[in-house]
């Protein structure tokens, strides 16, 4: 089966007005000082520390994410759309979150169904009841697109716990801007940088009720042992708060407070990255070392604001996104900007049927997976690998949901042997608080590998710069 | 009838800690067949800190202590008023869905056993069917205390075919969720009154979700539903969701428990 | 600032400052080892200099009989021993890496570099890397480290338990030091005022870097009551027992100030310096070299401690 993609830099043979500037620019460099380039730009990755290393692989532990120099491209026109769409998105995702820890009403309007909510591991009945401040669960909304075609965009999911990879994004950035400022100058892009001080004041600005004055913010990481320890610290630094681990807050008289050098200081807003089963031994798994003993009855109490709200995840889960469309409708009586891809869930008997049937063509995926493991990709299988994956299926169907292979879009980027056009995604970041903001960019992941669809980090992809041409 | 209770934890370190931090559901729930007179909640040395209401209808406060300490004691002391509602938990407010409530819980699971026995129940009436679940709990689990310990579980106690009350109460939550009803745990009180019944002060009993009747409370280490002896006092999955006291302190010292309740009638 | 962080900065600068110590007793090794003879051969001297970095049980159960060229894998690229050059910047850069936030790019790219840089050296080929220069790389990148301290660190709470880490660790080695010409090299009084005595002294001196300083400062011939005064009491010499404790308490006083506190760390501290100021050679002498080295370096010891308690724990309320 021939499958033909949209290439975003070529329209047939006729180059598209928005990469005009960077095809002349490839062209004009000589291998040589592409090569060059490549090398300092590795060599400052390395010495500012952004490395990522492989969860439970190990190896090398300061491996560095490949990075690609030659940036992506959109339009004004192209990223409001996308813009509002993405926000719709976030918007509806809260409401559906408050409405889930509420009353339900989209479950008693049977536009959802009851078990794939209340049944759902990543439902915390320890929060039902309980309104966040502002209203707002997922304070940081990352939205995974591909696209198919110059007007077709699908969301592949939803992370509404705490998404990752913005630092990559705000870094590679600030890495072409020191390797190729003339590109700058000659071409008008839309700044990212304010991204750490909007996620700050998005987070002040959910602080607790309780809380006089300027909240205090910190991130909760779960320490530097974990692989995206350096985004930890790098917005930690860029927003001007402190890095803590769980050991570093205490719980005491109803309020949060940090270990500091002159005594207790109060927290006011906990910007988390450790999971919910971790975050308080007394409430989760009590055997976690990385939480803080007695935050949840703080929270709950109303004396700290957690972000992401614990118990956020159930509305980034692989089965409910099928029902984010009917979420924006239901909350905000609007049409969905953005689409959905069609999955089919395998606890369906007539999907399961479908996706057994037709393995080869689908990608398969856990309904709790993330990362790109525990995914099938049928037509990059073998059949082996395909029948030994429909056992598991069958084994466990509520476990799998299932989408055609899309044909992802291809940015040219650069290889060892030149230009060549790879598989990309994109991820934007949508910020919740008071207001929703949204930074004209996101992080872009492309599948360095040829012919791959698979543009995880962990399995050997790379990023690069994405960039929003302002009018 | 009036009951008071009085209620006292110990947990005790042979090398001193050095903070500890509880979060108590320790106080009686509020619903139309129980109310609270007085009700005092005490930890020695200790802090009190947030304290609010759940999802689920329970009072939580959490307390904090200061080390250097080489115990940690909770005292509980209060009185309650108690009407026999048959079990139903009338008037209680909650914002949890009861579907939340068809999870299973590692204590809770039903194995094949525990499954068959659910299924082998021919009341076909919700309310039938549910009495005849806790009917069928009591006959496959005698009640022999020190048979099991607190990490047993609900198959674990049927196969053995002994068990203390929370064991009754695990395998009847495991089988009425095979059927599809909705269960959770309750723990609170007993007063075990003159006639001679022995089971201990401090108790725990299943509720099953009856539609059109709401939460009823089914308790088949003593074959009957909570009446006017018994005072709630929280809610859960299973023993350890609901446990009245969870608590962590931080030191190296091996813990040690003491415990002791009193449930009497109090004086008119 | 958090607890944790200052804890993390105060090991930056005692895991830079014991790095440095480490690669100048590789140095002072290799030096007593060219000497021709000295009547019972080099070993003594590089089982002294295990001895004088408090590592000698860990290498003996390692490799056995002190052989220079395991000495210096020892106290170089040794994971196994604590104090190696290599167990200490890959120690600090850990540290830097935690506490990322409160350096500068400066300090951390010279952090970082350090260890990138390390990470060749252990490829290269042992064989081909001189003592000499395992040395000179440790103290040029200590100095980077050093230089980026001090020229791009804001002087705020973060930069006074850098440096609080960087004296005490210095006071402790610098009395180490000290105490193994004194005591472990030359422990038979009737080898005083021999050409050994002296060429000990002289390795003593450069492994402090201080023996051109040392000849400005006093000139003349070499005495052990010059030596002693030069590294005890003299405030010129930036290693010198009462420079390190003094500048210790000077970094304890601006976190009093900043902080608007003093606590037991700044007495403990200041009575330390004021003691030690009092003192003369003739008294350390009479007291016996030894055994004010054992009781300074217990002081220290001790003032660490008290800084962790009153700063670094997080238990101060």
């Amino acid at each position: 089966m021939t499958v033909s993609y949209f290439n975003e830099m070529y329209d047939g043979g006729a180059v598209r007005d928005l990469y005009a500037a960077l095809e002349g620019w490839t062209r004009s460099m000589p291998a040589e000082l592409r090569q060059m380039k490549q090398a300092e730009a590795e060599d400052l990755f390395r010495r500012i520390g952004i490395t990522f290393a492989v969860y439970g692989e190990g190896g090398d532990p300061d491996r560095l994410i490949p990075f690609d120099m030659l940036p992506r491209v959109f339009s004004q026109t192209e990223w409001r759309r996308l813009e509002r769409g993405i926000k719709q998105r976030a918007r509806a995702l809260n409401a559906f979150l408050v409405d889930v820890y509420g009353r339900g009403e989209i479950i008693r309007a049977g536009r959802i169904p009851a078990h794939l909510v209340y049944g759902n591991e990543a439902y915390e009945k320890a929060v039902t009841g309980f309104m966040p401040p502002k209203g707002v669960y997922s304070h940081v909304v990352g939205i995974d697109l591909v696209r198919t075609g110059p007007e077709d965009f699908f969301v592949l999911e939803d992370n509404c716990r705490t998404p990752s990879g913005v630092s990559y994004m705000l870094e590679n950035r600030e890495i072409m801007m020191r390797m190729f400022p003339a590109l700058f100058r000659e071409n008008r892009i839309e700044p990212v940088e304010a991204y750490p001080e909007l996620l700050r004041r998005t987070l002040a600005s959910v602080a607790p009720a309780r809380c006089d004055g300027e909240p205090t913010v910190v991130i909760l990481t779960p320490g530097h042992f974990n692989s995206a320890y350096y985004e930890h610290s790098f917005l930690a630094d860029l927003m001007g708060v402190e890095l803590v681990e769980g050991p570093d807050l205490f719980v005491e008289s109803g309020l949060v407070w940090m270990r500091t050098t002159e005594g207790p200081k109060r927290v006011d807003v906990i910007y988390r990255r450790i999971d919910d089963a971790f975050l308080d031994p007394l409430c989760f798994r009590p055997e976690s070392m990385l939480g803080v003993p007695g935050l949840m009855d703080v929270y709950r109490a109303g004396g700290v604001a957690i972000c992401s709200a614990p118990g956020a995840g159930v509305a980034d889960d692989k089965a409910v996104y099928t029902y984010v469309p009917e979420m924006i409708r239901f909350y905000l009586g609007e049409e969905p900007i953005l689409q959905n891809v069609p999955t089919w869930q395998c606890a369906r008997p007539d999907d399961r049927g479908h996706v057994l049937d037709n393995l080869g063509d689908l990608v398969v995926k856990e309904v709790h997976g993330s990362g790109g493991y525990g995914m099938l990709v049928g037509p990059k299988s073998t059949k082996a690998q395909i029948a030994a994956f429909a056992d598991q299926i069958r084994e466990n169907p509520g476990n799998y949901i299932a989408q055609p292979t899309l044909a992802l879009s291809t940015c040219p980027s650069f290889v060892a042997e030149g230009v060549a056009p790879r598989h990309v995604d994109l991820r934007p970041y949508c910020l919740v608080g008071e207001k929703i903001e949204l930074v004209p960019g996101g992080l872009t992941r492309v599948a360095l590998t040829e012919g791959s669809l698979v543009v995880n980090s962990s399995q050997g992809g790379g990023v690069k710069d994405t960039w929003v041409l302002a009018e | 009838m009036k009951l008071s209770v009085s209620h006292h934890t110990t947990y005790r370190y042979d090398s001193p800690i050095r903070v500890a931090v509880q979060s108590l559901r320790i106080t009686p729930s509020v619903f139309d067949g129980q109310s609270i007179l007085d009700w005092e909640i005490a930890v020695e040395g200790g802090q009190k800190g947030a304290g609010f209401r759940d999802g689920a209808g329970d009072w939580i406060e959490s307390w904090s202590l200061r080390g250097p300490a080489d115990h940690v004691t909770v005292t509980v002391n209060g009185t309650v008023e108690t009407t026999d509602l048959s079990g139903l938990l009338r008037g209680h407010r909650e914002a949890v869905n009861p579907g939340v409530y068809l999870r299973d819980t590692p204590a809770t699971r039903a194995d094949a056993a525990l499954s068959a026995l659910a299924r082998a129940v021919e009341a076909t009436e919700p309310l039938a069917r549910a009495h005849a679940l806790s009917a069928a709990v009591a006959d496959a689990i005698a009640y022999r205390p020190g048979a099991t310990e607190a990490h047993t579980t609900a198959a674990e106690a049927l196969a053995l075919g002994e068990g203390v009350c929370q064991d009754h109460a695990h395998a009847l939550i495991g089988a009425a969720r095979v059927l599809g009803l909705p269960a959770r745990y309750a723990s609170g009180y007993l007063f075990a009154s003159e006639d001679g019944s022995p089971h201990e002060a401090a108790h725990a009993w299943a509720e099953i979700r009856i539609e059109g009747l709401g939460w009823v409370g089914f308790d088949p280490a003593n074959r009957c539903c909570p009446d006017d002896r018994y005072v709630r006092v929280g809610s859960g999955y299973d023993a350890h969701d609901a446990a009245p006291i969870r608590g962590i302190a931080r030191g190296l010292g091996v813990e040690r428990l003491e415990v002791t309740v009193a449930v009497q009638q109090a004086q008119q | 600032m958090l607890s944790r962080t200052a804890d993390n900065l105060f090991w930056i600068g005692r895991y830079m400052e014991r790095a440095e110590t480490s690669a100048r007793l590789l140095e002072v090794g290799a030096r007593i080892a060219l000497l021709p003879s000295t009547g019972h051969g080099y070993r003594n001297e590089w089982d002294s200099l295990l001895q004088a970095s408090g590592t000698a049980a860990g290498f003996a159960k390692k490799y056995g009989d002190p052989v220079q060229r395991n000495i210096e894998s020892y106290l170089f690229f040794d994971r196994d021993n604590p104090s190696s050059v290599a167990s200490c910047l890959e120690r600090a850069r850990e540290n830097g890496r935690i506490v990322r936030t409160a350096l500068t790019a400066q300090v951390w790219d010279a952090l970082n570099t350090a260890f990138q840089q390390l990470r060749q050296l252990e490829r290269e080929e042992r064989s081909t890397v001189e003592t000499g220069r395992l040395t000179e790389w440790t103290m040029r990148h200590a100095a980077q480290v050093r230089g980026a301290i001090d020229t791009t660190l804001l002087r705020n709470d973060g930069y006074d338990f850098l440096g609080l880490g960087y004296r005490l660790e210095r006071a402790d080695n610098t009395a180490r030091l000290i105490d193994v010409k004194y005591y472990v090299l030359l422990p038979r009084a009737d080898y005083v005022g021999t050409g050994l005595d002296s060429y000990q002294w002289t390795t003593l001196l450069r492994a402090l870097s201080a023996h051109r300083a040392f000849h400005w400062a006093y000139g003349g011939e070499i005495t052990p009551a010059k030596v002693a005064h030069f590294l005890i009491f003299n405030r010129q010499c930036p290693r010198s027992l009462l420079t390190s404790i003094a500048g210790a308490a000077a970094h304890l006083d601006h976190l009093a100030t900043a902080y608007e506190r003093v606590t037991p760390a700044q007495d403990a501290a200041e009575s330390l310096r004021d003691e030690v100021a009092g003192l003369t050679v003739e008294q350390v002498f009479d007291e016996g070299m030894h055994e004010f080295l054992t009781r300074f370096i217990r002081q220290i010891d001790r003032i660490g401690a008290v800084v962790h308690e009153t700063y670094l724990s997080g238990e101060t309320r």
